[in-house]
């Protein structure tokens, strides 16, 4: 099986520990992992902030990069979901009939991290040791986007050492929603700071989620309040082997 | 702007600086978290109970769907079996049309006053203030509606208009109020729930008593037998139906149902989404007269008002298919935050975001189609699974075609979002931007983070940090260490033990 990385523009440029965690762990899963130097973004904000003739570029571009990959894993909910959903649409609308099929056909082999790890892989247990206490936060995307489910908490349970507090309202929203955040600042903040009392009273002193943008806005909150509470990519906590590997 | 079709509130300023107003009220804030979070817990209580809940929804959306696809052959249905029944159905294209209708219908009774269904037609195309122009005075029944009208306020919630007060507010209100319109709060009125709703009943018992001409909205038209249906919680619905003289009843087009079998379906959902009951406690359903019983005169006036721009929309469509229950107003934590007033339309939440723009055009109502952070939780309780974030998305489209269309010279925004996608439509170009993103980022930041960002960045660190962006970015790390050059390393990588990003704060394991 051919494996190739898709990291995302964002993890790529603020977050790459989390694309080194994802290597990390399908490495020592026995796997190879590629990573195409053609990829870029998947277009999810252009997309979504209504920008839909520029992002076809990137649409093409994934299904040119990707073509010719068994899987293409990303440890982002949000991307995957436009890949599925956005992709096709704007295919339709923009592209040629050519672009339809590569895109319906690249699709179906692109694989949310967890979702890769439990449902192609059939593993949970990757080995990980992370003596802490975390609290999950189930994004959006993950949550209702991806129907990611318990794929999450089950690799989670596996990692040994970790204490798995919950989370309050955890299926709320953070308020970041990409643009969201700089076009409804207040509304966005005003999410924001009732996750962050909910983060506070969960006492986890990790925050976990599937994807790093909210990670990073819940965790922007927390940073500014003062809380020693820090964000950490679940593709980072599989990776941990804090005290020796297993 | 269209001005014939009602809809928003003039003057009401954009989404953004609208909710910036509602959050500082602290109050607000209060009333609407409670009040969302208790029946957004009831409405999941009663439709986990049904182990066939996922397939009445579907059945719901395909139902609407076809409904929609052939609605001038169902229209057609129920103005036949409306006028056989003995009513009379009036064609309304927009709000100016419809309130002219309405009104010279009163004006041929020779009332000056009618009692009132709560109803969201009505509201939209501001039946209300025409009639007043008229010299023909409203009367609301509805509990919720009373206080909005008391209050000379606007409805801030499609189910629970009045969500933004809370029992003291009202107290006050009814004490002060009431005494102007009619029979007045009794002395000492305490702000207990069932001695207001007993103040309310004194109240509006005589209006109905005295009325003579009654105007309703409609949930749903059966059109095999021309039955209007309007479903209720207090009974004042049922009192408007069947008391009065004459009853005009005002309906969207969109909420025709072909058969009985059809509306027992909605008739399931709607109750459980709505106010998180089994059943409401009202249900009335008339077709057309009945000799000696009810109404002697019944007119039914179906109103277009932007319906048939948006279905001919194929993805926006899908709107029409609302039965108005709240469900996606209680589970928005947008709404929860600003409250229904933001929205500056008679349809607030998320369905108002998705519905307003297309009844008015997107040009009027370009804020609220991102007025949402596409968190999907509309769409999972929506009844008739509208799917709100896929619409949203489109409108977003359309926003910027027209800004696009209309303007010669591009928003700052466009010109951001240009740039960009050149960027990201190239890996040299992307890997460059990183650099220097790298650079400045790490130039600005203190300690790892990164507190204040200048101009239309400054909304999001006025409450947040941003972390200093690494000193490598991932592709740049796998070329140094799995690419060409970094092959041979990839071996010997040394054993990861702690998570290598924090995120926030110094990382020393990027600085390397």
């Amino acid at each position: 099986m051919r494996i190739a990385l898709f990291i995302t523009c964002f993890n790529d440029t603020m977050f790459p520990g989390t694309g080194r965690a994802v290597v990390t762990v399908l490495e020592r899963l026995g796997h190879t992992v590629e990573f195409p130097q053609e990829q870029t973004c998947c277009g999810q904000m252009h997309f979504n902030t209504g920008y839909r003739p520029e992002a076809v570029p990137l649409v093409e571009r994934f299904a040119r990069t990707f073509a010719e990959y068994d899987a293409v894993v990303t440890p982002s909910p949000s991307c995957v979901g436009m890949i599925r959903d956005g992709h096709p649409v704007l295919a339709a609308q923009y592209g040629s009939p050519a672009l339809q099929r590569r895109t319906a056909e690249v699709a179906p082999r692109v694989h949310e991290f967890t979702e890769f790890l439990t449902d192609v892989l059939g593993v949970t247990d990757v080995g990980a040791r992370f003596p802490h206490k975390v609290a999950y936060h189930p994004t959006c995307h993950s949550l209702r986007g991806l129907r990611l489910g318990d794929r999450p908490h089950r690799l989670l349970r596996a990692v040994e050492g970790i204490e798995l507090v919950d989370l309050p309202a955890a299926d709320s929203c953070c308020g970041f929603g990409g643009t969201f955040a700089l076009k409804n600042a207040e509304t966005s903040g005003a999410m924001l700071a009732d996750k962050a009392r909910a983060v506070l009273d969960s006492g986890a002193e990790v925050l976990c989620a599937a994807d790093n943008s909210c990670l990073m806005h819940i965790g922007g909150g927390l940073s500014r309040q003062g809380s020693p509470v820090r964000g950490v990519h679940l593709a980072e906590i599989l990776a941990a082997v804090e005290g020796g590997a297993r | 702007m269209n001005e014939n079709r009602g809809v928003v509130w003039l003057g009401s300023p954009a989404f953004p600086d609208a909710a910036r107003r509602a959050l500082k009220d602290t109050q607000l804030r209060a009333n609407l978290k409670r009040a969302t979070g208790t029946i957004r817990d009831k409405r999941l209580a009663v439709a986990s109970e049904l182990d066939d809940w996922e397939a009445l929804r579907d059945a719901a959306a395909a139902i609407k769907k076809r409904t929609a696809r052939h609605l001038d052959r169902y229209l057609v249905q129920v103005e036949r079996s409306v006028t056989a029944a003995g009513g009379t159905v009036h064609w309304a294209s927009d709000a100016a049309e419809a309130n002219r209708i309405v009104t010279e219908l009163v004006r041929a009774t020779g009332e000056r006053e009618v009692v009132k269904v709560k109803s969201m037609a009505t509201q939209e195309i501001g039946l209300n203030e025409h009639l007043a122009g008229a010299g023909i005075t409203a009367y609301e029944t509805d509990l919720a509606e009373l206080i909005v009208q008391l209050g000379d306020d606007r409805p801030s919630h499609i189910l629970v208009p009045a969500i933004h007060r809370n029992r003291r507010e009202i107290r006050d209100l009814f004490a002060a109020t009431m005494a102007q319109w009619g029979q007045p709060a009794p002395d000492g009125l305490g702000d207990d729930p069932a001695e207001l709703a007993e103040a309310a009943r004194r109240h509006l018992r005589e209006k109905f008593l005295r009325a003579k001409v009654a105007v309703s909205g409609a949930n749903f038209a059966v059109a095999e037998t021309g039955t209007v249906v309007v479903v209720e919680s207090e009974g004042n619905g049922r009192m408007c139906v069947t008391l009065p003289e004459t009853l005009i009843t005002v309906m969207g087009i969109e909420k025709v149902v072909p058969t009985w079998t059809d509306l027992e379906v909605f008739l399931q959902l709607l109750p459980r989404s709505a106010t998180g009951e089994r059943m409401n406690p009202y249900t009335s359903t008339w077709t057309g007269r009945t000799e000696g019983d009810g109404p002697r005169d019944f007119h039914l006036v179906l109103l277009d008002n932007g319906r048939t721009d948006t279905l001919a929309d194929t993805v926006g469509r899908q709107a029409l298919a609302c039965i108005r229950c709240s469900a996606c107003l209680n589970v928005c934590p947008v709404f929860e935050r600003t409250g229904g007033h933001a929205y500056g339309s008679v349809y607030p939440g998320p369905i108002g975001a998705v519905l307003t723009p297309q009844l008015v055009g997107v040009e009027n109502a370009a804020s609220l189609p991102f007025a949402s952070t596409l968190c999907g939780a509309c769409y999972d309780a929506c009844p008739v699974k509208i799917d709100i974030p896929e619409v949203l998305t489109h409108l977003r489209a359309e926003v910027v075609e027209a800004g696009r269309s209309g303007k010669r010279l591009p928003t700052a925004e466009g010109v951001v979002m240009k740039a960009a996608a050149a960027v990201l439509d190239s890996p040299r170009l992307l890997a460059a931007a990183q650099k220097a993103a790298s650079l400045g980022g790490r130039a600005i930041a203190r300690g790892g983070r990164i507190g204040w960002l200048p101009g239309p960045l400054h909304g999001w660190s006025d409450t947040r940090d941003t972390p200093a962006p690494p000193a490598q970015s991932f592709r740049s790390w796998w070329r140094a260490n799995r690419g060409p050059e970094g092959k041979e390393r990839a071996g010997k990588e040394r054993a990861n033990t702690a998570p290598e990003s924090k995120q926030f704060g110094e990382n020393e394991g990027e600085d390397r």
